[in-house]
């Protein structure tokens, strides 16, 4: 039986997104042009293996490329490095054929060995990369996180242009971490000659190369000549100026000086923006794989009590947050957004009744509430959300006091369950890639729960967590709409036990300058945040 | 002299001492983990454990802080956690921005302030000199990030005049430097005030005047030197203010200084950043302290070094 | 010695504050803080609204806070809550961190100065190098790094303050009293057999009185300058407690198309800082000996 399982265990070899998926490159686009981009934060780093931060993730992505990628505007995935890729049936190998041809920055041409690097770069705990753990289904990532490997057993370099990953666990969301910003290929000669400060002399195989950086102020990026995917970038360069505050970044953009600000439309100028419809129609609007969400500590009273934490989903009035911050969202009924495969459609969650929400009190025995705390991050707009929380939750009886106070204070009261509620706002969980099991692991499964995780709430359901990683081993690309219906269940099973009370999910609007060309996908690109710099084009 | 000098820069090397001992005793019983700020919302416990041990967190306080303080004698200030940076290189490039902004403050309150003084001295007990000095209380009662905004407000905004905010050229000074500058001003034209009225009591000018010189003549040869010197000393001490106030008008200006860059840190506790800066900054407060102390005996002989 | 030491009375009340009096400007910061403190005391009276209840009507559909008039006298702010009622309780948090920090800045201050002062030797060297070290701190990155450790509450804001603004009376305090010891009055007392805590309070510290009082006034000044700062940075008072300097904070955003948000808070700063300042400084010139006649 045995052996002939083995002997048709052949190799899957499976077809590659057929072009007509990929994208369609405008015909009326034209290369050329500078465009200028603005930031409040400064950019710490462009080093791949570093950045995860919301403004140098796409700028990082413009640089650098890895294995796969994903069809602009779109979740989907495409082969971005890798020519091709074979996933074998027991879905624990996969071997990529790398395109050939593909030149650094630096001229030199990219080879399997860069790939092999890469991989034991990231994973290398002298590296501090915060996406390391991204990287756990490959076989010997274990001994290279406790220092007893320096290199990735299961990554192995077959001739310079086939590379085969071995997984220790069949691992669904694979090729989504391939496409990661962390899976980047970088050259081991580059990294080596920068030092520590290879996030601030990056070289990647990237559509643009990092021309000038002044510290605190701008940085220009330019054109890869070089690209190895034919007709982009259209842009010449692109000009990013950080430390504008959003509302000043409006107004340049009103006078013509600046072309998209990174930060979006400011709260108090959007009305006046969308009553102009000459200024409206330069907004795009899209979904965004957002969550914003309170947790309730599962682990400590009242709140070990599932009747309370449903009385807490009753009771906020999601209407009313979304209209203290313009309307700029939906109210959220479960984890997942909207625009994220799995997304349970038709799913109401729990509706806002503060009659039912005051009888599960008294059922639970709070009749009379309780005092509690909820914990928030001290910029705006979160303080103001927080007491508009605080305001619903005073209606059937509780009484939270707010701790307002730096991210990292926050975020730490959650890792060490001391925080009771936490509004997730300001670090919100924006996924790392389109697929539903990024929204469980971290942030609501037992691995996160553990002290220091991400998971506030401390939610740890054996039942749920065995059905995520069922879901997780249906590696077969033909498996994926049952996949996808397993992930839904999860979620919904997760808000039977209401850890969360899912709030909203923030609709991006971005605006551009009269002269920005391209589709419109391509400005609220769910991966590309906030621009999909290679395919946009300027139109005078 | 030589002796003095020596002591007060001993003197000022312990106080620095001091410094960098408190602010890091002070990080490092902040409620908050900097490797959770590094590790990000994905990382598994053990690639938390491993950043501690690679960035030495995981060792006792005073190894810690013995490591600190020996990269430091050595001019070594660190590598910012998030940026991977060498901190040296981040103030580096953000110091002239800072410095750009106190040379613009420091100019602001002294053309604002001596002007004030003086005058108010001329017209002493007259109405200009009673409003000029309501004025004066005004600056220095008013909360500098109420004054960024009201200018930022009314000269950016409705006038036009400036820019709204950013850095570069001297347009985009103006504000930030007259709002830093305001507070200090209140206080200039005090002491100018009161200095004049000290040196026109004096008998060398009733002397000029007796001898026949006009009134503007012996107010701009004689009588303004004197009085304008003992002022200018206290310049070093206002870095000490500044200090406190860059944060505050930097970020509402979006001026690309240290203030900023601390700020930002503070909010991320990039914990050689912050101590970066506040050693920054401690230094110039001190020496800022000690060219006042050293300084002032040259302008106002009266005043021996101790 | 009795007259001698009768003479020094330090404190001449009456004269006092009948100097006082004839102060227009001084007359004029009293005015602005009672008027202050009259708001803050009667705020449950006078407040038209509950300065936390988020009105259903108090934003527009957009989510815009409505301008000054109408129901709302000064407008709402950004959560739709009654502006004016929210300035009148926000007098509250000015005051009492504006008096409980500054008190307690006031009795650290001395209680150093007078040591160092009295002692002198190592006690005080160490004092005054420790004030010396304290005035090398950037003082907002420092009262920013407290307020982040004792996780923010009305009470550990005035401590923070007053742990930062303490410095300042203490060096004035240290002068005055070396001094004073080296007085012939209080070499006789010692010479007589007096304790040193007598000495120092019975003696020295009613010497001190007018200093005490001066700094006193305009220490709240700075004081209440510095706890609208730290709530301007989102690191001081927590919501929804009411305080001029985070009513801006929450309503910046707006402040060019709701300027009256940030101005009129901003303006209540001013004038509270303002008072004190006034009020401050004709102490200064009733009181202390040394400015009089100085104009």
């Amino acid at each position: 039986m045995k052996r002939l399982l083995a002997s048709t265990a052949v190799m899957l070899a499976l077809a590659l997104p057929a072009a007509a998926q990929d994208y369609t490159p405008d015909p009326n686009a034209k290369p050329g042009g500078t465009i200028t981009i603005t930031y409040k934060d400064d950019v710490a780093t462009l080093d791949p293996a570093i950045g995860y931060d919301w403004q140098n993730w796409s700028m990082i992505k413009s640089i650098f490329d890895g294995l796969m990628d994903y069809v602009p505007g779109t979740t989907q995935l495409r082969p971005g490095l890798a020519e091709s890729y074979e996933i074998s049936e027991d879905g624990l190998t996969y071997t990529f054929k790398l395109r050939p041809g593909v030149k650094f920055h630096n001229g030199r041409e990219m080879v399997a060995e860069d790939l092999k690097y890469s991989l034991d770069r990231v994973t290398l705990p002298a590296t501090q990369s915060p996406g390391a753990g991204f990287f756990g289904s490959i076989k010997g990532f274990d001994a290279m996180a406790d220092g007893s490997a320096t290199t990735l057993e299961g990554v192995t370099v077959v001739d310079p242009s086939t590379v085969r990953i071995e997984l220790s666990r069949p691992d669904a969301t694979f090729l989504h971490v391939m496409a990661l910003n962390f899976a980047s290929v970088v050259p081991k000669e580059a990294v080596e000659a920068a030092g520590a400060d290879f996030g601030k002399q990056p070289v990647g195989t990237g559509a643009f190369k990092l021309g000038e950086w002044t510290l605190g102020q701008r940085l220009v990026f330019e054109k890869n000549a070089d690209y190895w995917r034919a007709g982009v970038p259209y842009l010449d360069s692109i000009v990013f100026e950080v430390g504008q505050e959003p509302i000043v970044a409006l107004l340049r953009l009103q006078n013509g000086e600046v072309d998209v600000p990174g930060d979006g439309i400011p709260p108090a100028k959007f009305t006046e923006v969308m009553a102009d419809p000459a200024q409206a129609e330069r907004v795009v609007e899209g979904g965004q794989l957002h969550t914003g969400y309170i947790t309730m500590n599962v682990t400590q009273p009242p709140f070990d009590n599932l009747q309370v934490r449903q009385a807490v989903n009753m009771a906020i009035n999601k209407q009313r947050i979304t209209q203290i911050i313009n309307g700029r969202a939906i109210p959220a009924t479960q984890p997942l957004p909207p625009s994220m495969p799995g997304y349970t459609e038709g799913y109401e969650g729990y509706p806002h009744d503060v009659e039912k929400a005051k009888a599960l009190l008294s059922e639970a025995g709070f009749a009379d509430g309780f005092e509690t705390e909820l914990y928030v991050m001290n910029t705006d707009p979160n303080p103001r959300i927080a007491q508009a929380i605080q305001q619903d939750l005073s209606q059937i009886g509780i009484k939270a006091s707010i701790q307002s106070l730096a991210q990292a204070n926050v975020i730490e009261a959650g890792g060490n369950g001391s925080a009771p509620m936490i509004w997730s706002g300001g670090m919100a969980w924006i996924a790392d890639f389109p697929d539903p099991s990024n929204f469980y692991g971290p942030i609501l499964g037992c691995a996160g729960a553990a002290d220091g995780g991400w998971n506030w709430s401390k939610f740890c359901d054996e039942a749920l967590d065995a059905k995520a990683t069922e879901a997780d081993s249906l590696a077969d690309p033909a498996r994926a709409e049952e996949r996808l219906k397993l992930w839904s269940d999860v979620y919904t099973g997760v808000m039977e036990k209401a850890p969360w009370v899912p709030v909203f999910n923030e609709q991006r609007y971005t605006m551009k300058s009269a002269r920005m060309g391209g589709d419109d996908s391509l400005y609220v690109d769910p991966v590309s945040i906030p621009v999909n710099y290679d395919y946009v084009f300027v139109t005078e | 002299m030589p002796a003095y000098l020596l002591r007060r820069l001993f003197q000022s090397a312990l106080i620095l001492l001091g410094v960098s001992l408190v602010t890091f005793i002070l990080l490092y019983v902040l409620p908050a983990d900097p490797v959770r700020q590094i590790a990000g919302r994905s990382a598994t416990p053990q690639v938390v454990e491993n950043i501690r041990r690679q960035l030495g967190l995981d060792q006792p306080f005073l190894v810690q802080y013995g490591r600190y303080l020996w990269g430091l004698l050595q001019g070594d200030f660190g590598r910012s956690y998030l940026q991977k940076t060498d901190v040296a290189t981040l103030i580096a490039a953000r110091l002239p921005a800072t410095l750009q902004l106190m040379g613009g403050a420091i100019l602001c309150e002294l053309v604002l302030g001596l002007t004030m003084g003086i005058v108010a001295a001329l017209r002493r007990g007259r109405a200009l000199d009673q409003g000029l000095m309501i004025v004066s209380f005004v600056a220095v009662s008013a909360p500098q990030f109420v004054v960024s905004l009201l200018l930022l407000y009314v000269f950016a905004v409705k006038l036009g005049w400036f820019p709204i905010g950013g850095y570069g050229t001297l347009s985009h000074l103006v504000l930030p430097a007259v709002t830093l500058g305001i507070l200090g001003s209140g206080w200039y034209s005090r002491m100018m005030r009161s200095s004049m009225i000290d040196v026109l009591r004096q008998d060398y000018i009733r002397t000029a005047r007796a001898k026949g010189l006009t009134r503007g003549r012996v107010i701009l040869r004689h009588a303004l030197p004197n009085a304008i010197l003992p002022i200018v000393a206290m310049i070093g001490i206002d870095i000490g203010i500044f200090m406190g106030g860059i944060v505050v008008v930097e970020s509402v200006f979006g001026w690309p200084g240290i203030g900023q860059l601390a700020w930002q840190a503070i909010q991320r506790i990039d914990i050689p950043i912050i101590m970066g800066v506040t050693m920054v900054s401690a230094c110039a407060i001190v020496l800022g302290n000690l060219l006042a102390d050293l300084v002032t005996p040259f302008i106002d002989p009266r005043i021996k070094l101790k | 010695m009795t007259d001698a030491t009768a003479a020094e009375r330090p404190i001449r009340a009456k004269g006092a504050l009948r100097r006082l009096a004839e102060r227009p400007l001084a007359l004029f910061g009293l005015f602005l803080i009672l008027l202050v403190v009259g708001g803050a005391v009667l705020a449950p009276l006078v407040a038209p609204f509950d300065p936390s209840e988020q009105h259903f009507d108090g934003l527009t559909i957009e989510g815009a806070p409505l301008p000054p008039g109408g129901v709302f006298l000064l407008g709402t702010d950004l959560l739709g809550r009654d502006l004016l009622s929210r300035i009148l309780w926000g007098a509250r948090t000015s005051l009492i961190i504006g008096v409980a920090a500054n008190g307690l800045a006031l009795v650290i201050g001395t209680l150093v100065g007078l040591t160092a002062g009295y002692f002198r030797g190592w006690i005080g060297a160490v004092l005054m190098r420790f004030t010396d070290l304290m005035m090398a701190f950037p003082a907002l990155l420092l009262a920013i790094c407290l307020a982040a450790i004792f996780q923010p509450s009305l009470w550990i804001v005035a401590m923070v303050i007053a742990f930062v603004n303490w410095v300042q009376t203490a060096r004035v305090i240290f002068t005055e009293t070396s001094a004073l010891s080296e007085r012939e009055f209080i070499a006789a007392e010692r010479t007589l057999g007096a304790g040193t805590g007598r000495i120092l309070f019975r003696h020295i510290l009613p010497h001190l009185l007018p200093t005490i009082i001066v700094w006193g006034t305009l220490g709240i000044s700075t004081t209440v300058l510095l706890e609208a700062t730290l709530s301007y940075l989102g690191v001081g008072v927590q919501p929804p407690t009411p305080s001029w300097g985070n009513i801006i904070f929450e309503n910046q955003t707006y402040f060019q198309s709701a300027p009256w948000l940030v101005f009129i808070p901003g303006a209540a700063i001013l004038l509270l800082a303002l008072a004190f300042n006034l009020v401050g400084d004709a102490l200064r010139d009733v009181l202390d000996p040394t400015q009089r006649g100085r104009d």
